[in-house]
């Protein structure tokens, strides 16, 4: 095959392209380091004179660390939780699709798939409240709960792809079906689990919806939450918000700019399969 | 045997029971709860038959909120599809630097939307009427969030820039699985690149495709964080999303079983359409 030489009209065209997903984000990186006197000046212009100090007020206004360690305790305990729980319920329901019982629970988890989360947001407040779990640790079970429909989806098209014979020999040398979930097919199951890893976290990192409606206690707040209760406060220094969403974003934005490869490939080869 | 059999029973009924109690028991309460007259936090209320559902249909704030949502969920689908397509081809032609704008596509997928709408909010207020101004456009130097006629496109504006990213990446994983044969093939034969395109790469994206226009097509219909963070539903009720007014009536206006009656209403409609998209698109694949 002949190599050809690299397309200029796409790459300009690529390039240009990609300057419209930049723009907004160095308008926040430059308004973040700004005072109100270099914002009147010039609204696009790069900073002068590098104001950390909106960073200082933005951390003590919205108790920033707190709200990081909620955000990172929520989405880290949920994130391994749907990795060992999900993957494991789809494994009982791929090497059982032929009994009714799990055949029926196959299309009970993905048929929730259809269900937008507005007809359930009512009523599961009012139940999260009845039970006293409304705050964090029954939000991170609901994350792990309302992974299912998905995943399983996700995890039993890949587990049935997996030859049956790699168990059976594992059956034959006295392993129990949970030693052979966790000794072989877990192992096997890395692939997808980083492309659920991945968009878990994303999804529960961002997420807004769940911990607006569930979570009463300001103490509990997660990130995006506490950008939108500050709002208010924000409205008149524009400086100090962007200070504030800037560090919001950062954790993501540190964690993509490392990762970036693997990310990618691990949603494109989830994909694929 | 039946020790296996019944560590795979352990393996699924409390994932079973969990599942149960947060999500199908909540959603058998809200379609009770539809047909009663509960404002969500008096000690009684009463069974009220259809009522709730009667009165959907005649309500206007109801009707608005369905007409915004569908053009909303409509043009971004038809946005988020052509352009993701096209930077995917961009992405897996022969470019310079090419990991690196793969990298900076895919960037705003990983940011809160909620941010990213603030941000915008921003920038639609501030930023964009400078430029309006220096164009010499009245139309364009105003805030268009401000304007009940066109807050609409300001919101999609916000949802594709974030929402292609998600496509491009499962349309560039698309593109990866054609066959370099098919192209060799129709090199030789001449073909032209619009030919190419619309009888090789088109037609072997078809799965893609699908999976494509249903994410978008749902993801548009449940929109909430972006109207939270541009508009708050304004102005006016113009940009108000069938989830956001499910949310604000239900928890903030006392209309608790009325909005469930709404949201049992809307349940019906997205499933219909997922159907309805999944067995047109489908068809069209398996035609090929």
């Amino acid at each position: 095959m002949i190599k050809k030489s690299s397309n200029w009209p796409a790459t300009i065209l690529i390039a240009l392209g990609s300057l419209l997903i930049l723009f907004p984000l160095y308008m926040t990186i430059a308004i973040a380091l700004k005072n109100p006197e270099e914002m009147a000046q010039s609204i696009f212009s790069l900073p002068t004179g590098l104001h950390f100090e909106n960073f200082a007020n933005a951390i003590k206004a919205t108790n920033f660390f707190n709200a990081l360690g909620n955000s990172a305790t929520i989405t880290i305990t949920s994130v391994v939780f749907i990795l060992l729980t999900n993957s494991m319920v789809a494994y009982a329901i791929a090497r059982n699709m032929n009994r009714k019982f799990f055949k029926a629970l196959y299309f009970y988890f993905i048929s929730a798939m259809f269900i937008p989360f507005q007809i359930i947001m009512l009523p599961v407040v009012k139940v999260t409240t009845d039970l006293h779990m409304n705050n964090i640790l029954g939000l991170i079970i609901l994350y792990i709960v309302y992974g299912l429909a998905f995943n399983v989806f996700v995890y039993t098209g890949y587990i049935r792809s997996i030859p049956y014979e790699l168990e059976e020999a594992a059956t034959v040398d006295g392993a129990t079906t949970f030693g052979t979930f966790w000794k072989i097919i877990f192992p096997l199951l890395a692939p997808v689990s980083a492309t659920i890893g991945i968009l878990s976290c994303l999804s529960t990192w961002n997420d807004f919806m769940l911990p607006l409606i569930l979570l009463g206690d300001q103490d509990s707040y997660t990130l995006p939450l506490v950008q939108y209760v500050f709002q208010g406060q924000f409205s008149t220094d524009f400086n100090l918000a962007f200070a504030s969403y800037l560090l919001a974003l950062s954790p993501m934005l540190v964690v993509y700019l490392f990762a970036q490869k693997w990310i990618i490939s691990g949603l494109t080869s989830g994909s694929i399969k | 045997m039946a020790k296996r059999r019944v560590a795979f029973y352990l393996m699924t009924i409390p994932a079973l029971l969990l599942f149960f109690a947060f999500h199908t028991f909540p959603a058998l309460q809200g379609i009770y709860y539809s047909f009663t007259n509960w404002d969500g936090f008096s000690d009684s209320f009463d069974y009220v038959g259809f009522k709730n559902f009667i009165n959907i249909f005649q309500d206007e704030n109801v009707l608005n909120s369905y007409v915004f949502t569908f053009k909303y969920a409509i043009l971004t689908t038809i946005l988020i599809n052509i352009i993701s397509l096209l930077i995917a081809l961009g992405l897996n032609a022969k470019i310079k630097a090419k990991n690196f704008f793969r990298g900076v596509y895919f960037l705003p997928n990983i940011l809160s939307v909620l941010i990213v709408g603030f941000i915008f909010n921003y920038l639609f207020a501030n930023v964009f009427p400078i430029w309006g101004e220096k164009l010499g456009s009245e139309f364009l130097s105003q805030n268009i969030l401000g304007n009940s006629d066109w807050a609409w496109i300001g919101i999609v504006i916000v949802a594709v820039w974030q929402g292609i990213a998600y496509n491009t990446i499962l349309y560039l994983a698309g593109l990866q699985t054609i066959p370099q044969d098919l192209y060799e093939a129709s090199n030789l034969d001449g073909a032209s690149r619009w030919r190419e395109f619309w009888s090789i790469t088109f037609p072997m994206l078809a799965s893609f495709f699908t999976i494509n226009m249903v994410l978008a097509m749902k993801g548009g219909l449940m929109v909430f964080d972006q109207i939270v963070a541009l508009t708050g539903g304004g102005p006016g009720r113009s940009t108000q999303s069938i989830a956001h007014l499910i949310y604000t009536g239900g928890f903030q206006g006392g209309e608790f079983a009325y909005q469930s009656a709404n949201a049992v209403i809307y349940f019906i409609v997205i499933v219909v359409i997922s159907a309805l998209q999944l067995k047109f698109l489908q068809k069209r694949e398996m035609d090929l």
